[in-house]
């Protein structure tokens, strides 16, 4: 070494307040770590993304891969073109983060060359969300009846059925859909697939492509 | 609107003469062959034989940047197209925008596993900032001219154009370029919104202890923004630092320039940045290289963002006000906003922070003990920087990646834009060689120096056969310290000096390798013999590889250990037993 001295500046010269300690202690993942951008006691929020985008090859991967790297969350995903042509598409996406994440998934979401707009709906207003899922139950004996009559208090319509099950199919907001399947679950295994949230604003006013 | 007929390869170079393209840079291969025979036939276009392909794309990033134009890059499928990534995750780090042009097997061969078929746009989607597969040949022109604009345009970036075979072949009409915005949608906001410049200009005028910290954006968005600035920063009297990619949009011998920050930036930059009151980003990201510590970044502030790129406000530092815009766009409102006003920021104010400011220059943070026995890497480089100084605007510097790199950031003064060319965001070794070939090839009477490390410069060492083959007088100046020393430092901060892999073991003797190359290789052992290698190195009408040996020792200072804030820095070594870096820095990069 040249001179071994140490000389750890920040140390009362300048006038600025702070720290003017070196950094040594602290655990890792702390806010203010290089990478935690996120203040840890931000509240998390679940919002629904409409993104409308050119209908070319790659799109989907292109936003999955965006979410994926950059370790967002989706918690559902749907898409399907929604022009006459079938020259663009719409994805609805529902993710959680903090503030600070929502606002950078919209951003990232449009800067990708193919996107035209993105709506945050949780955040532009008033909206519409709906699922659809199609429920198989086993049922046999007492619990035919028993399933029938959850289904008429839910609305679900019967889709198939057998001597031994159901198909339910059932839509509606997603706790709505949730719960119906909690109580079919109850009642003996269930098989579920699910479309996803599809969602759109409320009122006259219609998204320009 | 004109169509002709032509084959697909031929519409490739039909739409790279159409789009002002001089230069391309490529190594062929089975599935570009169809375009290499149309480049055989013309004489518009240049086509440069790279030796590796991830040197062609760092060659047409040297060029790009140190021309403002478009970097266009050939290669073949699979293994061409796979060694392009590095190079292209580099332009996408940096914004730098390029077109790379990938072969592809032929359509009905694709999925097959064929041989040298890759996913090319499944590869390259994360690392690029859009890419193509061009199925059918009657799209391709119209592709090629999209492509271009949307390299260029908002925040520029990379953009592959994966080609099969069939495509090439294929016999289809041309489409002619028709106007600027050749993409349907894809429109970034590039002027800004008047409220918010005016909400700027009453910040800044309010401001006691303002500061302006610009980057690479700045460059990038063409000469005309750094003389906005130059021109902003003089007209107010604020202290002004740079980024590492935005060295140059401020000239370097102005006494406003408090030098580059970050990591290893100024201790007036630093400090500044930690006690301003009004904070002026342009073009820049506050990327952790910045920032240090984040929840103690600059904490008594007030920050304006101008940025082409709405995802980088408020990514990793909130800011009060964010303005999306080109940095040029801005700048000229801003000038003029600010012209307009009767009102000037407080003058005792500025003065007093003057005062602070030369305090903290007063600590002359980049000193270093020189020595006669040994070559001092910060004096071979200030030696560099002093003997090419009467060059002016013709000296282009390009850098590899490691404490040389940090040392050359700080010793080599920059008066103008386009000027420094090295890879900021990724940290490519091997990015320097390359791209001064580009450079080179952009400047042809340019000064073209690689600030390199003996480590960094064996990454694409095979690039000096370019060099050769086109007589490209690049000059390679290799501070050579026996060492990846940039690894070797942080091991003796961080890991008790134990210098695990670090060394660079069988070295090549340089000079021979150079002449191997058929290229002229100079050494300089002691400090005396510096300044002769140095004068031969500039007086030789060719390409120079340069094998300076330094202080293996040395390291880069100052430096704010990862996990700190900008008031922690560290100016000089720290004593055995003690430890720079706590367990909470040690995780970080
Ligand atoms: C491709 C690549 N691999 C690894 C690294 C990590 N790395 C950063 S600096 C460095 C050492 C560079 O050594 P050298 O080129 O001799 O430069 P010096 O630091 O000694 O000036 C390494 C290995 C990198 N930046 N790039």
């Amino acid at each position: 070494m040249p001179d071994g001295t140490i000389r750890k500046h920040g140390n009362g010269d300048g006038k600025g307040a702070g720290k003017r300690m070196m950094a040594k202690s602290g655990t890792v993942g702390q806010p203010g770590a290089a990478y935690t951008f996120e203040k840890q006691d931000d509240p998390v929020r679940r919002h629904t993304f409409a993104v409308i985008v050119d209908n070319e090859p790659g799109v989907l991967a292109r936003v999955i891969g965006l979410f994926a790297g950059r370790g967002y969350n989706i918690e559902s995903l749907t898409v399907s073109t929604v022009t006459e042509d079938e020259t663009v598409s719409r994805i609805n996406i529902v993710t959680t983060g903090t503030e600070m994440v929502i606002e950078q998934i919209k951003a990232q979401l449009e800067r990708l060359v193919p996107v035209h707009t993105v709506h945050d709906l949780t955040l532009e207003g008033p909206h519409v969300e709906k699922e659809l899922a199609l429920v198989k139950v086993k049922a046999k004996d007492h619990s035919r009846r028993e399933s029938l009559r959850i289904a008429d208090v839910y609305g679900a319509k019967v889709a198939d059925t057998t001597l031994e099950s159901f198909v339910f199919l059932i839509h509606g907001s997603p706790e709505k859909v949730d719960s119906f399947i909690e109580l079919m679950d109850a009642l003996g295994g269930v098989e579920v697939a699910r479309s996803g949230v599809v969602a759109i604003s409320r009122g006259a006013q219609i998204a320009p492509i | 609107m004109s169509a002709t007929s032509m084959t697909g390869a031929e519409m490739v170079i039909k739409s790279l003469v159409d789009q002002d393209v001089e230069v391309v840079f490529g190594y062929p291969g089975g599935a570009v062959l169809p375009i290499y025979d149309a480049l055989f036939k013309q004489n518009r276009i240049r086509h440069i034989l790279v030796r590796h392909e991830q040197g062609a794309v760092h060659a047409a990033e040297g060029y790009a940047r140190a021309t403002g134009k478009p970097g266009v890059v050939l290669v073949t499928s699979g293994p061409g197209a796979t060694n392009a990534v590095t190079g292209l995750t580099d332009a996408l780090m940096d914004s730098i925008p390029l077109v790379c042009l990938t072969g592809q097997v032929p359509t009905h061969l694709i999925g097959n596993d064929a041989f040298q078929e890759c996913d090319t746009t499944g590869i390259t989607r994360p690392c690029t900032k859009h890419n193509y597969l061009v199925k059918d040949v009657n799209r391709l022109a119209k592709t090629m001219h999209e492509a271009f604009y949307v390299a260029t345009s908002g925040r520029p970036g990379p953009v592959v154009i994966d080609i099969p075979k069939d495509v090439q072949f294929a016999q289809g009409d041309y489409q002619a370029p028709n106007g600027k915005q050749a993409h349907k949608t894809y429109r970034p906001q590039v002027k800004p919104d008047r409220d918010r410049i005016e909400a700027a200009v009453d910040m800044l005028l309010e401001a006691k202890r303002p500061i302006v910290y610009a980057g690479g954006g700045v460059v990038n968005s063409g000469p005309a923004a750094s003389q906005l600035l130059t021109e902003f920063v003089k007209m107010t009297n604020f202290p002004c630092t740079l980024t590492l990619m935005g060295l140059g949009a401020f000239p370097a011998r102005e006494p406003q320039f408090l030098g580059m920050l970050g990591m290893h930036g100024t201790y007036e930059a630093n400090w500044a940045m930690h006690d301003c009151d009004v904070m002026l980003c342009v073009g820049a990201r506050f990327d952790d290289r910045i920032t240090g510590k984040l929840d103690e970044f600059s904490p008594g502030s007030r920050k304006i963002h101008i940025d082409i790129d709405p995802s980088s406000i408020n990514k990793n530092v909130p800011v009060e006000l964010p303005i999306v815009a080109d940095c040029g766009f801005a700048l000229e409102d801003l000038i003029k906003v600010f012209r307009a006003r009767h009102t000037r920021p407080d003058e005792d104010a500025l003065a007093a922070w003057w005062a602070q400011i030369d305090e903290w220059r007063a600590k002359q943070c980049l000193s270093f003990e020189n020595s006669r026995e040994i070559i001092k890497p910060q004096h071979a480089i200030k030696r560099l920087y002093e003997m090419t100084r009467d060059r002016g605007d013709e000296v282009y510097i390009t850098t590899e990646v490691g404490q040389h790199q940090m040392w050359a950031a700080q010793h080599f003064d920059f008066q103008k834009p386009n000027r420094w060319m090295t890879s900021g965001g990724l940290g490519t070794m091997g990015y320097g060689l390359p791209a001064a070939i580009g450079v080179q090839l952009g400047h042809p009477n340019g000064l073209v120096i690689d600030i390199a490390g003996e480590a960094s410069i064996l990454m694409n060492i095979q690039e000096l056969s370019t060099a050769v083959q086109y007589r490209l007088p690049v000059k390679v100046f290799i501070l050579n310290n026996k060492y990846m020393g940039m690894v070797r430092q942080w091991q003796e901060l961080l890991h008790g000096g134990r210098y695990s892999e670090s060394y660079s073991e069988a070295l090549p003797d340089f000079v021979k390798l150079a002449e191997a190359y058929g290229l002229k290789g100079l050494r300089a052992e002691t400090p005396d013999e510096l300044e002769g290698v140095i004068a031969e190195m500039i007086a030789h009408d060719g390409p120079v590889l340069c094998d300076i040996a330094v202080d293996p020792a040395e390291n880069c200072f100052p430096m704010i250990p990862s996990g700190a804030a900008h008031n922690d820095m560290l100016l000089a070594p720290v004593p055995e037993g003690e430890e720079a870096i706590g367990a909470e820095g040690r995780v970080l990069v």
